[in-house]
């Protein structure tokens, strides 16, 4: 019974004011609820993908699709092969990218630069890997309003594939893109002493989730293009 | 001092097991992925697909509890992020059957929408588009591309 009333007072004294009821910092708050925000939209663009794919007789089959390597032959069938690779650095990134945080919570300063260092060159590596895949897609003809691939069942296929391919694989490398940017400010920060001075790291937790949040929509934008 | 270090092996240790999880996942993934290519049977294939969509889910769910440390929060937050995006099952649901009803819609009352899933078409060949554009245009066709490649892949 006092178990149950101590519980509840300490329940009720989260809203009694003084403090954040979900005891984080504000910024963290808001970088939630603007991840949330994000999901929305990435949600949005993949159930139009996928309702429309719904309304569709016939779709390309993604691994004739992509089944190219950098450096291999012309014509080479290596399909789910490089976007494995491209899947594996995103998530390996965002493993260096835990790592950071946590060793900002430790006061680590080497670590922090160490694994924002590793975090930075995994998301340069993948917006690598996506810049060759699609100027190798382009040079087959594909683009916004050209699609040069045929249904799987052998019929003529529409631009709606490559429309929403390049607008959501875009809208995704858009977003690795600006967590390259403030992965780097991060890093440029802790190398001058801005979070040591602070006497946290906080910043970089929120960094962090930012960077596995675009490590998230992969992990949907992946399935839904590369394996369904 | 040794409370933290004690804390900071367990820290690293779920790193480790998250991270090992996620490319054991990933990797079911694509093992299916690849078993997919040779099947032809629909109803395997949706099979599997269900069977990707449920490990895309799991990978989801570890990267947000663990990565980016959401199962550690006060269940306020928790709360106010995972309730709002219930929504999602509903958009998901509404959204994929409205889609599939005007397929069905269009089948039945559109001849033309109709007959272009019965004609078929020779795909350009690989990195044609390299030399004149039209040039070649459906000259050399892949006759691999024309097998019945499971015919109920409709989704």
């Amino acid at each position: 019974m006092s178990n149950v009333t101590t519980a509840s007072t300490k329940e009720a004294k989260w809203w009694n004011g003084g403090k954040s009821p979900f005891d984080v910092e504000y910024g963290k708050v808001m970088m939630w609820y603007f991840l949330m925000s994000d999901a929305f939209t990435f949600g949005a663009f993949l159930i139009s993908y996928g309702t429309v794919r719904f309304s569709t007789n016939g779709w390309p089959d993604p691994n004739k699709v992509f089944k190219s390597f950098p450096f291999a032959p012309e014509g080479v069938n290596a399909p789910l092969v490089f976007v494995s690779v491209m899947t594996f650095i995103l998530i390996v990134s965002s493993v260096t990218m835990v790592l950071a945080v946590h060793a900002g919570k430790m006061m680590d300063k080497k670590g922090v630069v160490r694994n924002m260092i590793w975090t930075i060159i995994g998301g340069i590596a993948f917006l690598s890997c996506q810049a060759w895949e699609w100027n190798h897609l382009h040079h087959e003809g594909a683009w916004w309003g050209l699609n040069p691939f045929i249904n799987a069942d052998g019929t003529a296929s529409t631009t709606n594939f490559t429309n929403f391919f390049f607008t959501i694989t875009g809208f995704h490398g858009f977003h690795v893109f600006s967590g390259v940017v403030i992965n780097i400010i991060m890093l440029i920060m802790t190398l001058m002493d801005k979070f040591e001075q602070r006497g946290h790291y906080l910043m970089i937790e929120k960094a962090g989730l930012y960077w596995h949040f675009v490590d998230l929509v992969w992990v949907f934008v992946f399935t839904c293009f590369y394996l369904l | 001092m040794s409370d933290n270090t004690h804390e900071h092996h367990d820290v690293i240790a779920e790193i480790k097991k998250v991270t090992i999880i996620l490319s054991v996942l990933t990797i079911v993934e694509l093992i299916l992925g690849f078993w997919m290519i040779d099947v032809t049977s629909p109803g395997l294939r949706l099979g599997i697909k269900g069977v990707i969509v449920i490990l895309m889910m799991a990978k989801a769910f570890y990267i947000v509890a663990y990565f980016m440390h959401l199962k550690h929060e006060l269940k306020n937050l928790i709360m106010t992020i995972v309730v709002p995006l219930a929504l999602f099952v509903w958009f998901i649901i509404a959204f994929l059957s409205d889609g599939n009803s005007f397929k069905e819609l269009r089948n039945n009352y559109d001849p033309h929408f109709k007959e272009q899933a019965t004609i078929q078409v020779k795909q350009a060949e690989h990195g044609a588009k390299h030399e004149a554009a039209g040039a070649a245009h459906g000259e050399k066709a892949t006759e691999s591309k024309k097998e019945e490649h499971a015919a109920g892949e409709h989704h």
